[in-house]
């Protein structure tokens, strides 16, 4: 079994604002990060899927393939948006890293069947919201998001 | 406890399989089937997996690694291309999953001592896509 990454770019603007707390609670927790007229982030995604490298090809997935689908599910949706206005899942989520992977792992996984070639699975998705911050979704806590 | 060492290499190469038309050479592998060739900057990733040696407090000493990495990929692999110059890719299409796997061939039977292992090995194609190996075994 052979890994293989592939990095995309997408730049977002947020604000963590969880709905369950009160605007002093939001203020303490989140702190600059709760500004109400939110911020941005140049975000950078991996995706990581897994195979067996094809006996004629040499390739674990046709990449033009993975492109189109992780450029059709994430980026299109995700790149110059602000994800609490303009992203369904977080009307009511706050758009951390930790849940940004979340959403972009549930994304990927719907589909994922249907995209790609058999015997090429989704491993991993991480993202690095700065160069110092990363979230890494995949292996066992897989079956958290996926039930 | 896990260490890693890198090394770079550039090389060229082509991807295309013999044994297909030229047309569907182009449809699989795109501008990467030309049969001139094209290079990269590769970065080599070798993890060991292991644990420190009591007295010298190394899982492997690191020269150790750096050359054995040397003699084995580097040396062979830098400034060549890769179908001419570097057998099994006279016969084996030089993508990067089947370069990690021909570097694993060639790394992990000098990498075994009585505290370490070889854990996997990654290459970067270029910065955007890497592919890892870990072994027949290997998850």
């Amino acid at each position: 079994m052979v890994r293989v990454g592939k990095r995309y770019r997408f730049s977002a603007s947020h604000r963590l604002h969880s709905p369950a707390l009160s605007a002093g609670e939001n203020r303490e927790l989140y702190g600059k990060c709760n500004n109400p007229y939110g911020h941005g982030h140049d975000y950078l995604l991996e995706v990581v899927v897994s195979g067996v490298p094809d006996a004629v090809t040499g390739l674990v997935a046709p990449l033009r393939r993975l492109d189109e689908y992780v450029r059709r599910e994430v980026i299109s949706e995700f790149d110059h948006k602000y994800m609490n206005e303009e992203i369904e899942a977080f009307r009511d989520l706050p758009p951390t890293t930790e849940n940004v992977a979340r959403v972009v792992w549930e994304r990927l996984a719907r589909g994922w069947r249907a995209a790609l070639p058999a015997g090429v699975s989704l491993d991993s998705v991480r993202i690095h919201e700065t160069r110092r911050n990363i979230v890494e979704l995949g292996g066992d806590m897989k079956e958290a998001v996926t039930g | 406890m896990k260490i890693t060492r890198r090394a770079e290499f550039s090389a060229s190469h082509s991807c295309s399989n013999p044994a297909l038309p030229a047309a569907e050479n182009r449809a699989i592998y795109g501008e990467a089937a030309n049969p001139h060739g094209h290079g990269h900057n590769y970065l080599l990733e070798v993890t060991l997996d292991g644990m420190p040696d009591p007295v010298t407090g190394m899982v492997m000493d690191l020269k150790r690694l750096k050359e054995v990495m040397e003699e084995e990929v580097i040396a062979p692999m830098d400034h060549r291309f890769l179908n001419h110059e570097v057998p099994p890719f006279d016969r084996v299409v030089p993508t990067a999953e089947n370069l990690a796997m021909e570097i694993w061939r060639r790394l992990e039977p000098r990498l075994r001592t009585p505290n370490a292992r070889l854990d996997s090995v990654r290459i970067y194609e270029t910065e955007d896509l890497w592919v890892e190996y870990r072994g027949e075994g290997g998850r």
